[in-house]
């Protein structure tokens, strides 16, 4: 269990990772997305894995531990409510820039020649 | 327990409830409001700094669950320093965005106070979890503060903000996970206990989220490699709301302070001064940054934004080399320069209001109404960033040059730091020299004059730094006291054993 589990967060961390990285806005929500969830099952694993347990000390052998299940819960509803706030500003971006690169505009060119090129053409 | 300490949090928080509900009210209705939320605020956190002053830790246990078992808000002198810090700034930060700059967005007060509530968690609260909640909490405001203001221009920078504070939100949670995992505990009173026994392997996974905790840290306060976001977001926000933010980097500063004195401190063990030897290189190199970004500044809003990045760099320099000295002269210089930064704001948008096109472009442009009382205030402002005597940025420097011992150290900082600060003085004499001085005649179109408003807000805050050089002896005299309470950690640990009040009471 624990090795599955480990590459499934590995997995999830990496392909988020590298969406993070592209240059259009869809990917990198798309790889915040699955980094919280490889963040979330992290968080998730660091009470222990364990199965059948209850959350209560004492009345089993072993226990699962309660604590990461609750920072789980708040990290999933904060995560959820800056992704819902991400995909606004994406479309916000969208929509000012007319194009969907992180930069807004296509690569930079630098202004000065053009200006040049109107003064002495005429 | 002392109920007190819930204050800074529920004024702002019920103030902002109020004015999200009520945002088709009469605008006159609700700047009053907003602006009696903040001043009651700001009226608790004199109260919380008179009752911190006597050294002692107090706590409030939410749901009167015993620490380290339920969240605990911690008063002790640095939190109500910062506490004072955030309501003065922002109370001249409101009284500014009253003057014209809070229309177009129905909900810009709740989103201020909202920010306001964040920042008050984040310096009150005594869990590690918690203070991620906080951040959350004052993120998202300035995400909506940082988009106030209409057009295009923010839309780019704000999504690069945003997307990066979600990256340190992802990693500021696995940190927290690995110390979890190990220590089984979030308070930072028991982290402190537990860290130190921690021993073998697990040493190795605490050491990683403690290095992971650094990083995120370092990019709320943006330092070197992390600190490229901020020019851009700050110099396009709208003023009142670049002028709150100049302490959004000192939130960082705080979180590093709080943790890496207490939990990773001298009484940590094997893990004692975890970073510090990174850090204090990271602090000079960020000061350099600074200054280069500022001599190449286009405009004065991105100059006062690069000064937000060289003031991080000062602050951290003699954290980082932990002496209790240089810790006072930090604390010192966090006063100054957060107010002065954020008086500098308000300073760049009046004169930029005056300016037509030519905006607060550091270009020659038609002769600005009010040119003496704007250069004026843009020369307190400069020469207490800058650091010349007699303003308070020069005694915070002083302190700090003072506050290293002779040595690699000593030499690397005074050089640094001295150069830094003439550079910055040339950047700003550039600046000031070519706005207000090389103007070409006549009028492109004639200005608004400056309303009362803008321009108390604006001289008030610039003023604070001669009001700090007027009572040096009482600030100085708390910063040590602060300094001496953060290194002595048994005391806080000790709040751990606080009773908690029982049924019969």
């Amino acid at each position: 269990m624990e090795l599955v589990f480990a590459l499934i967060i590995g997995s999830l961390t990496a392909s988020g990772v590298y969406l993070l990285l592209r240059a259009r806005t869809f990917p990198v929500v798309v790889g915040l997305t699955l980094l919280s969830y490889g963040v979330n099952l992290f968080l998730f694993a660091t009470g222990r894995l364990s199965t059948g347990q209850q959350p209560i000390i004492g009345s089993s052998a072993g226990y699962a531990d309660p604590l990461p299940q609750a920072l789980v819960l708040t990290a999933i509803v904060i995560g959820f409510a800056m992704t819902a706030f991400l995909v606004v500003m994406s479309l916000r971006n969208l929509a000012d820039n007319e194009d969907d690169h992180v930069d807004g505009k296509k690569p930079y060119k630098s202004p000065a020649p053009e200006h040049e090129e109107e003064v002495t053409g005429k | 327990m002392n109920h007190w300490l819930t204050a800074p949090i529920l004024i702002p928080l019920l103030g902002g409830i109020l004015q999200a509900l009520m945002g088709y009210a009469p605008i006159s209705l609700r700047r009053t409001l907003a602006l009696a939320t903040t001043v009651l605020m700001l009226v608790s956190t004199i109260v919380l700094l008179i009752l911190a002053d006597d050294g002692s830790y107090r706590i409030y246990a939410f749901g009167n669950w015993q620490p380290p078992f339920g969240i605990v808000l911690v008063l002790d002198r640095l939190a109500a320093l910062m506490l004072i810090l955030t309501a003065v700034l922002a109370l001249f930060c409101h009284l500014f965005a009253i003057g014209g700059a809070d229309e177009g967005n129905r909900q810009f007060h709740a989103l201020f106070l909202f920010q306001l509530m964040g920042l008050n968690i984040a310096f009150l609260t005594g869990d590690l979890f918690n203070l991620f909640v906080a951040f959350e909490v004052l993120l998202i405001a300035s995400y909506g503060l940082l988009m106030h203001g209409g057009g295009t221009v923010r839309t780019v920078p704000g999504l690069h903000y945003v997307v990066l504070n979600l990256i340190g939100s992802a990693v500021f949670l696995i940190s927290v996970g690995m110390i979890y995992s190990v220590t089984g505990t979030l308070n930072m009173a028991d982290l402190a206990v537990k860290v130190a026994q921690v021993s073998g392997d697990n040493l190795n996974i605490v050491k990683a989220g403690g290095m992971m905790l650094l990083v995120v840290f370092g990019l709320k306060a943006a330092i070197l490699p992390l600190c490229f976001w901020l020019p851009r977001a700050y110099a396009k926000a709208t003023a009142p709301v670049a002028a709150l933010f100049a302490v959004m980097t000192k939130v960082g500063i705080y979180a590093i302070l709080r943790v890496y004195l207490l939990v990773f401190g001298e009484s940590a063990g094997a893990l004692a001064f975890l970073g510090m030897d990174w850090l204090f290189p990271i602090a000079l190199a960020t000061l350099s940054m600074g200054v280069i970004g500022a001599l190449g500044a286009g405009s004065l809003k991105t100059l006062v934004a690069w000064q937000v990045i060289i003031s991080v760099g000062t602050l951290l320099a003699p954290i980082a080399l932990g002496s209790e000295a240089g810790l006072s002269a930090a604390l010192f210089y966090l006063l100054s320069t957060t107010w002065t930064v954020g008086g500098l704001f308000l300073a760049s948008e009046l004169v930029a209001h005056q300016r037509g096109t030519a905006d607060d472009r550091i270009i020659t442009a038609p002769k600005m109404r009010n040119r003496t009382f704007l250069s004026v205030l843009f020369m307190v402002g400069a020469v207490a960033a800058a650091g010349l005597p007699p303003l308070s940025g020069f005694f915070g420097k002083v302190l700090i040059l003072k506050s290293v011992e002779s040595g690699a150290d000593m030499a690397w900082l005074w050089s640094v730091l001295l150069t830094g600060s003439f550079l910055t003085l040339v950047a700003y004499s550039r600046a000031g020299s070519i706005v207000f001085w090389r103007t070409v005649d006549g009028h492109l179109q004639t200005p608004e004059p400056l309303t009362g408003r803008i321009s108390v807000a604006a001289g008030g805050l610039t003023a604070m730094t001669v009001l700090i050089v007027a009572f040096a002896g009482p600030i100085t005299r708390y910063t040590d006291a602060t300094a001496a309470q953060l290194h002595n950690t048994n005391a806080y640990i000790e709040i751990l054993q606080t009773p908690m009040i029982g049924e019969d009471n």
